[in-house]
């Protein structure tokens, strides 16, 4: 049989971003996921899942062991290309509350690498309750800054919100065929970002799941595209 | 045979077959022979030659021979005499019907029980304790059984195995799950043999080797055979329409009268199409052209079961004149009075045609009767083809597959829920399967590293591994919980997920109230297909025009539409690919103009046409035609290879055209031909020596084009879930499970990803690339069309479209464009907003 070819995918990161405001202030939004905030210097990631795949092997599901090296590559380009001077972890950052305890000592090596020189934030999750095993950083329930608060699970009528926990997704259909993206999903006054972790499936943004926060398609999203973002209002999308 | 020798018939056997002026047909005897002699044995036989009374004769009077059972007494349980396994749950419900007759004019005391995934918790657990002497049952449920030692107790007696329509199962990855069964069985019950039926194959040598165990080094091993001969030479025709003869397209609209005509003709006709929404399309027409209220039905797998039950009822007490119906019923249940199969387009395959055939008239000395209807040009061709096989008695059945590595993955894990192996012991019996002799042992280690722990070079997982290595070499399930997790993955049917169709009140009528709950059930439909349907759309299901009322969970509603014609056209169920056989049949027929004869006028004049014009492809070349069209720039080929190595092709292609700066815009693909169309004028590049159509087809697009490709190829990620499932790595979606737990779920994309990134030669991907190259993507035969045609490429500049190239050129617009990115479509749906907005 032929072998496969293991290829370096080679990824333009520019940080070119998407402006857009929420609450009156102005954020953009990256193809990798994560949000830049320039006036506070800050970039927001969301559901890094760490440990995603030795949570399920636990299980006796022995998914491939890469998905934390692959999410922290792809969160050292970003942090590479935007020089943030703080990094806020929006929750679920750890796919379960032993995954810090698990993190490898070099994958732990190179969060702490990261990690220097910058103010780091780990916002709570649901699969992270608790505060990281032995890693730097202040740990917190939510955070506000500026006119924006910051938490993992959104909060019904909430305005100002940049939250994550939902990994927003969304499908739109054309010629017959469809696509379906993680994205970022925002009704001005409330932003929920895709999750960054790279093992980490998506609710699409129709999915009942979504109506206490935006009711009745009267937001936009953000599709994740390869070096862009495609923005759709979300009466141009279908569901699962 | 020996004159001293008791007679093989005992006598009750032989009165019964009196009482009903029966006697016993010789290869029922032969039968009846290998058993004496304890040999397994391949039955060939065509339907209605008593194939499986002849299977369970040997069983039947071995059991009718045994002391009769003390109640209470010690030792009195016995296990399962003989095992019979089919592919189809249906068919062994049927069988054990069938049965009663025999066993109770004979006057035999025999337990006779089916065993399916339908069979009640309890009644399974009571056959583990109580024992069947016959027992009735699928390739899952002897996997199942396998991994339990309560089972594998059950089946430690077994004396025979009859396993039912063999050419059918040895074909697919059930196949593979049931060799390695088969070979699991035969070391807890040595002196078991097999009996396989078959329908009439190509290679009968690989389903005898298959029957039996092989072992290493000795020359190939063989279950004895016996062949009946097949009856009546088939009455086949090819349906000679006055009406005009499509160029393209499969709905065979053009001949619906003539159809009708023909079945109001018969007593009863099954009419086969080959997909279903060739079914609901000419079930529908069927319906409007029925003006004597003919009793027509529709049968294909998407339909509700009870829908389908009811059909094969009818069908069965004689009340109907035809059913319209797909692959769903090739096999199995004996209708016994269908007079008449009329084939709707194209036969695809020889033998694919012979088995279709054979559903007509159960009696082997009268001769089936078929009609073949092509819905278009090359059709006929086909149709042709294949009656030249049929008439020179050629099959075309596939060849026998290699084993599965992930099918092993599911097996070794199930042999571990049952109990402590050791690794040397269970790669013998792996390889006495004749799929999986060529097993290499560092194969076979890397498959139980995988179920161990992954199977990857990280060795991060050893602490969780699943199977734990004990000090005697052999290894244990770590954890209970594991087995139940084995026992919800088993199988190898991976489904697309699908939703549920229910009939409701329309909306649309100025009800006020809610879209109403209790509807009829419809049957179940692709989860993609009701993704592309918006609210008030209309298409064809279950034999009717039904309008998308909208989603309810795992539920699409509909209700009845009035509209004349479904605004969605279809949506696709199988297709096979045409075979390698009547292709080569086709090119010949093209090649030489003398054989036109045979076919009728309207085709005869294409062809010369053709010649005039352009130059007919040859046998072993390839004919690729170049020549604008409005402002693009189109190229045709003709490999009749079948879609799928085209569509891989076309993919390939492209790729290669986009790099020589002929910008392609995409292509379309269907059994025959290839079109690709773009920007850059071929003619002009070829003239200035930019492009040369041998390097742009020669074999090397199989190296590193292909492997861009399949990075980002949604087939190969749809394989690799298929394969990522069997193996256990993801869990089935069982159906009722939350949707919106889909985040917290993994994406099997995802993972592909990042296998091929990291691990490229992880046993799932060596499985997935298997798949693909025989599977979706058939690599291997678009790799067999690249070394013949080297060196034989005849190309053709036009001014104009040739008659050859219209009917692919037709499938433009029907057929979905490949070649287009996910990121152009995302552009391209991001650019018709601005245009929303700027009008």
């Amino acid at each position: 049989m032929r072998p496969f070819l293991a290829r370096k995918e080679v990824r333009r990161f520019a940080p070119v971003c998407h402006d857009i405001s929420i609450a009156g202030e102005i954020v953009g939004l990256h193809d990798s996921g994560a949000m830049w905030w320039p006036d506070e210097n800050t970039l927001v990631v969301a559901d890094l899942h760490f440990e995603k795949g030795s949570s399920f092997a636990r299980k006796g599901l022995m998914l491939p062991p890469y998905d934390t090296a692959a999410t922290l590559e792809k969160l050292a380009e970003a942090i590479d290309a935007f020089q943030p001077t703080r990094v806020i972890a929006l929750g679920d950052s750890f796919h379960d509350g032993e995954g810090s305890d698990r993190l490898p000592a070099s994958y732990r090596a190179m969060l702490t690498t990261l990690q220097l020189g910058r103010e780091w934030i780990w916002v709570t999750g649901n699969h992270d309750p608790i505060a990281p095993v032995g890693l730097c950083g202040e740990t917190v329930d939510e955070v506000a800054l500026g006119g924006l608060v910051f938490r993992h699970e959104p909060h019904e009528g909430a305005v100002g919100e940049i939250a994550g926990h939902l990994h927003p997704a969304a499908r739109i259909r054309r010629y017959g065929r469809s696509v379906r993206r993680p994205c970022f999903a925002t009704d001005g006054t409330r932003l929920v970002l895709p999750a960054f972790g790279v093992f980490t499936g998506g609710l699409n943004v129709l999915d009942g799941a979504w109506g206490p926060y935006f009711p009745a398609r009267e937001f936009s999203v953000f599709m994740l595209g390869d070096g862009r973002l495609y923005p759709f209002t979300a009466t141009r999308l279908v569901s699962d | 045979m020996d004159a001293a020798a008791p007679p093989l018939l005992p006598e009750r056997f032989s009165r019964w077959f009196e009482s009903r002026g029966w006697s016993p047909r010789a290869h029922q005897l032969e039968l009846l022979e290998t058993a004496r002699s304890r040999r397994s044995v391949l039955l060939i036989a065509p339907t209605g030659a008593g194939k499986t009374l002849a299977g369970f004769l040997p069983s039947l009077v071995a059991l009718s021979e045994r002391p009769r059972r003390k109640p209470g007494a010690a030792g009195s349980q016995r296990g399962v005499h003989t095992l019979y396994i089919s592919p189809l749950k249906a068919l062994a419900v049927d069988i054990a019907r069938n049965l009663e007759a025999p066993v109770a004019g004979i006057g035999l005391d025999i337990r006779i029980e089916t065993r399916t995934g339908d069979t009640p918790a309890h009644k399974r657990q009571r056959q583990k304790q109580v024992p069947p002497d016959i027992l009735l049952t699928t390739p899952e449920q002897i996997a199942l059984l396998l991994s339990d030692a309560q089972g594998r107790e059950m089946l430690a007696g077994v004396d025979t195995v009859i396993l039912d329509e063999l050419h059918a199962l040895v074909t697919s990855k059930r196949g593979d799950l049931l060799a390695l069964g088969l070979a699991a069985l035969r070391r807890i019950a040595p002196s078991l043999r097999t009996i396989g039926l078959s329908a009439t194959v190509a290679e009968p040598d690989d389903l005898r080797a298959w029957l039996v165990p092989q072992s290493e080094g000795a020359a190939r091993a063989l279950a004895d055979v016996v062949t009946v001969a097949g009856g009546a030479e088939p009455d086949i025709t090819i349906l000679d329409s006055d009406e005009r003869l499509p160029w393209s397209g499969h709905s065979a609209r053009h001949a619906v009268p003539d159809i009708y005509r023909i079945i109001s003709q018969h007593r009863t006709s099954l009419v086969f199409v080959n997909t279903r929404s060739q079914a609901e399309m000419l079930f529908q027409a069927l319906w409007h052209a029925n003006e004597d209220n003919l009793p027509i039905a529709l049968h294909h797998g998407s339909l509700d079961v009870g829908q389908r039950r009811k059909v094969e009822a009818a069908m069965a007490s004689g009340s109907l004149r035809a059913i319209v119906c797909t692959s769903s019923l090739d096999l199995g249940i004996d209708w016994g009075d269908v007079d008449l199969v009329i084939n709707v387009g194209a036969p695809k395959g020889a033998s694919r045609l012979a088995q279709r055939i054979g559903r007509a008239n159960h009696r082997m000395d009268e001769p089936s009767r078929a009609i073949l209807v092509p819905a278009n040009r090359f059709e006929v061709l086909e149709c042709k083809a294949a009656l030249d096989a049929s008439r020179a008695g050629r099959q075309d059945t596939p060849p026998l597959r290699k084993g599965a590595l992930d099918v092993l993955a599911q097996h070794v894990l199930g042999c571990a829920c049952a109990g402590p192996f050791d690794p040397l012991e269970l790669f013998d019996e792996v390889r006495s399967a004749e799929s999986y002799r060529d097993l290499a042992w560092e194969r076979f280690e890397q498959v139980v590293d995988f179920v161990a722990t992954g199977g990857y070079a990280l060795r991060t997982y050893d602490r969780y591994a699943r199977l734990k290595r004990q000090p005697d070499g052999c290894f244990r399930l770590s954890h209970p919980r594991i087995a139940q997790q084995y026992r919800l993955n088993v199988g190898t049917i991976v489904e697309a997920p699908m939703l549920k169709v229910r009939l409701v009140r329309s909306k649309s009528e100025g009800r006020r109230t809610p879209i109403g709950r209790g509807g009829r059930m419809l049957g179940e439909m692709e989860e993609w297909f009701v993704e592309q349907l918006a609210l008030g759309d209309t298409f064809l299901f279950a034999g009717e025009i039904l309008r998308f009322e909208g989603l309810r969970e795992n539920e699409a509603y509909v209700s009845r539409a009035r509209a004349e014609a479904p605004k969605i056209p279809s949506y696709q169920g199988g297709k096979f690919p045409l075979s390698t056989y009547l292709a080569a049949g086709v090119r010949a027929m093209l090649a030489d103009p003398a054989s036109w004869q045979a076919l009728p006028h309207q085709v005869r004049e294409w062809l010369e046409i053709q010649k005039l014009r352009s130059a007919l492809p040859q046998p072993d070349g390839l004919l690729v035609e170049t020549f604008p069209r409005s402002d693009k720039h189109y190229l045709v080929c003709y490999p009749f290879e079948g879609r799928l190595a085209h569509q891989t092709l076309g993919m390939l292609l492209t790729r290669r055209l986009e790099r020589l700066g002929a910008h392609p815009m995409g292509f379309v693909a269907n059994d025959y031909a290839l079109a690709v169309w773009g920007l850059g004028d071929l003619d002009a590049l070829i003239a200035r020596g930019q492009l040369s159509l041998e390097e742009l087809f020669d074999e090397d697009m199989l190296g590193d084009d292909l492997d861009a490709w399949l990075a980002e190829s949604s087939l190969m990620k749809r394989t690799f879930r298929t394969c990522a499932v069997i193996a256990g790595l993801i869990e089935r979606r069982h159906p009722g499970q939350e949707k919106s737990g889909r985040q917290v779920t993994v994406s099997a994309d995802l993972i592909y990803d990042v296998l091929r990134r990291h691990e490229p030669d992880h046993i799932l991907l060596q499985a997935t690339f298997a798949d693909a190259a025989t599977g979706l993507l058939d690599i291997s035969r678009l790799g067999e069309l690249l070394a013949r045609i080297r060196g034989r490429i005849a190309h053709t500049p036009l001014a104009r479209v040739s008659p050859l190239a219209v009917p692919v050129m037709l499938e433009i617009g029907k057929e979905p464009v490949f070649g287009e990115a996910q990121e152009a479509l995302l552009a391209g749906a991001a650019g018709d907003l601005v245009k929303e907005a700027m009008e």
